[in-house]
C-alpha cells in the first residue's frame, strides 16, 4: 500500500532516526516530502509511504510506541484561477514540477497529482492565488 | 511609399473597413507578404502588456460629509493615502503599506495587502472603510470620520500612473549563496533561476521603439477602461543604447497614464504582493499604434528574437548601483522557460503576464473594428533625447 501521512515527533525523539528503521527494519519505502523541526524542537515530516500491507501496518505501530503520531496527509494545495494572472512566477519555485508554464499559449497550469504540499507557490504568488486547505 | 494620416485612419474605423492586427499577428503578416504589402494593408497593430508597476495609483475625491471637513489623514482599508491637497481628494499609491504591516522585520515580509489591493477592491466593486481626521478649520469644521465607501460613492476617481509600461527592463538574477526577494520576484541563490518582467514583442513601446506615434494624448486601453498618455514618465531615458532596429537594449522609455478609475476593471488593476519586498499593482496597458508609414509598420514587426534584455545580478551590482550587465539574452530565449548564462542553463520565469498582455492586444483590435474606439494624434510625441526630457525644449527648438 502506498499513503502520504504527516508524521509528529515530541522533541523527545526527534533525534532519533526512526526513518532508518521504517526502511531497514520494515523495508519501507519512505519519500519524505518535507521536513521541519519547530522552535520547540518538535518534528513535523510529510511522507508518502509505501509497501507491503503487513510491513505497512508493523511500521506504523513501531512510529507509535516511540510517541509518533501519524495522521494521514489532508492537506491540499488549491489553485484559485480566477485569481491566477498566469505570470508564470511560480513555475521557478515549484521544485515538483506541478506549477507549469504551458508554452506556447504561456497559460500556468497546476498538477495536484505532482505537488508534494512544500507550500512554497502560496507567498510566491504576486496575486495570491495559491491556497492551502486542511 | 504609403503614407497615411491619423484622420484618415480614423475614418476607415467609423466606415468598419479598417484593418487591425495585433503586433503578434504583423509578425507572420510581414515574414509571408513583406514589409510594403503589410503597411499597405495594415491600418493599426494594436500591443499589449500586463503586469506589476509600481508608480501607479489613484486620485481620489472622496465628497465632502457634513458637516464638511479638510481631511488631513485620510485611510481606506487601513492604508494609508496622501491628504496633502484640497479638502476631500487624496493619492491612493500602489505601493503603500498599512502602517501595522510588520514589512520586513519578519523577513521575507508577505506585504498581502496595499495600495494596490484597496484599486483593486474599488474597481470590483467592494466597500472599503474610509478612516479620516482633520485638525478642524472655521470652514471645515469636522475632525473625524468613519464609513465604509464604494467607487460609486466617490464624485471623482482618476487612475494616474506616473510610470508604465517600461521599455525593456532588466532581467533579474542572483549570483550570491542566499534567497533573494526582490520586485524582480524570489532570485533562488547561485543563479537558480532568471527573472524577467516585458511582454517583448506585445509591448507598447517595443513596438514604436522611436516614439513615432506616442505621445500626450495618445488614447490607449488602461485598467480594462479607456484611458491617455499623459506625459513621458518618470525615468524616461531615451537615450538608452539602442540596436539597429531602434529597440532599447537597456530600460529606456517609460509613460505617464491617466483615465477614469469608475471604468476600469478588477480584471486588469490587480493587487499584487512581492514577497519581502512590498505591495504593488498590476495594470493591464495597451497602445494602439497607427501605421502612418513602412517605417512604423517594420518598427511593429519586431519579434522576440529582435528584443536584447540585459541580464543583471540582483545581490551585488542592482543593490550596489554598480550598473554592470553580465550579458544580454534575447527576449525569445527568456520566454523559451530557459536561458544560458555561461555554461549554466537558468530557469526563466514572468512577473508579467504574457496571456494577459495577448489578450489586451485583441481586445483592443476589437474595440477598434467595432468602432468603439478612436486613435488620437499626440500633442507631441515622446522625447527621444535627454535634452527633450529636460523639458528644456522639443524636437526643432520649440518650447515644450
Amino acid at each position: 500500500m502506498r499513503e502520504k501521512m504527516v508524521l509528529y515527533f515530541p522533541e523527545s525523539v526527534v533525534e532519533h532516526p526512526l526513518t532508518y528503521s521504517l526502511i531497514k527494519d520494515f523495508n519501507l519505502m519512505v519519500n519524505i516530502l518535507k521536513a521541519n523541526i519547530n522552535p520547540k524542537m518538535e518534528g513535523r515530516i510529510v511522507a508518502e509511504i509505501s509497501g507491503d500491507k503487513d510491513d505497512f501496518r508493523a511500521g506504523l505501530d513501531f512510529l507509535h510506541s516511540r510517541g509518533v503520531k501519524t495522521l494521514p496527509l489532508e492537506q491540499e494545495i488549491i489553485w484559485v484561477e480566477e485569481r491566477c494572472t498566469h505570470c508564470g512566477a511560480c513555475s521557478v519555485i515549484c521544485p515538483a514540477g506541478a506549477l507549469v508554464m504551458e508554452r506556447p499559449a504561456m497559460l500556468v497550469h497546476f498538477d495536484g497529482e505532482k505537488c508534494i504540499i512544500c507550500e512554497h507557490c502560496i507567498t510566491a504568488c504576486p496575486s495570491r492565488a495559491m491556497e492551502v486547505r486542511y | 511609399m504609403i503614407k497615411r494620416t491619423y484622420a484618415e485612419i480614423n475614418e476607415k474605423i467609423r466606415a468598419g473597413k479598417a484593418v487591425v492586427v495585433t503586433a503578434e499577428e504583423v509578425i507572420s503578416m510581414v515574414e509571408e507578404r513583406g514589409i510594403e504589402e503589410t503597411a499597405s494593408h495594415v491600418d493599426v497593430v494594436t500591443t499589449g502588456t500586463f503586469g506589476p508597476m509600481c508608480s501607479s495609483g489613484a486620485f481620489l475625491n472622496l465628497g465632502h460629509p457634513k458637516p464638511r471637513m479638510r481631511m488631513s489623514k485620510i485611510y481606506l482599508n487601513g492604508v494609508e493615502a496622501y491628504a496633502g491637497i484640497a479638502a476631500v481628494d487624496a493619492y491612493l499609491g500602489a505601493t503603500q503599506i498599512p502602517e501595522t504591516d510588520p514589512a520586513n522585520k519578519s523577513y521575507p515580509g508577505h506585504f498581502s495587502y496595499g495600495g494596490g489591493h484597496v484599486i483593486e477592491d474599488l474597481v470590483a466593486g467592494k466597500e472599503v472603510l474610509l478612516d479620516a481626521s482633520s485638525y478642524g478649520t472655521d470652514c471645515y469644521p469636522r475632525k473625524s470620520y468613519e464609513k465604509a465607501v464604494t467607487l460609486d460613492d466617490m464624485p471623482y476617481a482618476v487612475l494616474y500612473n506616473t510610470r508604465n509600461a517600461y521599455q525593456n527592463y532588466n532581467v533579474g538574477v542572483n549570483l550570491s549563496e542566499r534567497t533573494l526577494y526582490t520586485y524582480m520576484g524570489i532570485l533562488k541563490p547561485n543563479l537558480g533561476n532568471a527573472n524577467y518582467s516585458t511582454s517583448g514583442q506585445l509591448s507598447p513601446l517595443l513596438n514604436d521603439p522611436c516614439y513615432r506615434t506616442l505621445g500626450l494624448g495618445t488614447k490607449i486601453f488602461l485598467g480594462g477602461g479607456v484611458g491617455y498618455i499623459s506625459w513621458f514618465g518618470t525615468q524616461h531615458s531615451p537615450e538608452a543604447p539602442r540596436g539597429e532596429n531602434g529597440v532599447p537594449t537597456s530600460p529606456a522609455g517609460t509613460l505617464a497614464v491617466i483615465g477614469d478609475l469608475k471604468q476600469m476593471s478588477r480584471k486588469w488593476l490587480r493587487g499584487v504582493s512581492l514577497l519581502g519586498y512590498g505591495a504593488s499593482l498590476m495594470v493591464g496597458l495597451g497602445i494602439p499604434i497607427p501605421i502612418l508609414d513602412e517605417e512604423i509598420l517594420k518598427y511593429t514587426a519586431v519579434a522576440d528574437e529582435d528584443i536584447l534584455v540585459p541580464v543583471v545580478d540582483y545581490s551585488q551590482s542592482y543593490p550596489q548601483g554598480l550598473g554592470e550587465v553580465l550579458e544580454r539574452v534575447s527576449f525569445a530565449q527568456l520566454r523559451s522557460g530557459r536561458i544560458t548564462l555561461g555554461d549554466k542553463t537558468v530557469p526563466t520565469a514572468s512577473l508579467s503576464s504574457y496571456a494577459g498582455a495577448r489578450q489586451i492586444a485583441g481586445t483592443l483590435k476589437e474595440w477598434i473594428q467595432k468602432g468603439e474606439f478612436f486613435l488620437t494624434e499626440p500633442v507631441f510625441t515622446l522625447p527621444l533625447t535627454n535634452e527633450g526630457v529636460d523639458y528644456k525644449r522639443s524636437v526643432g527648438g520649440e518650447l515644450l
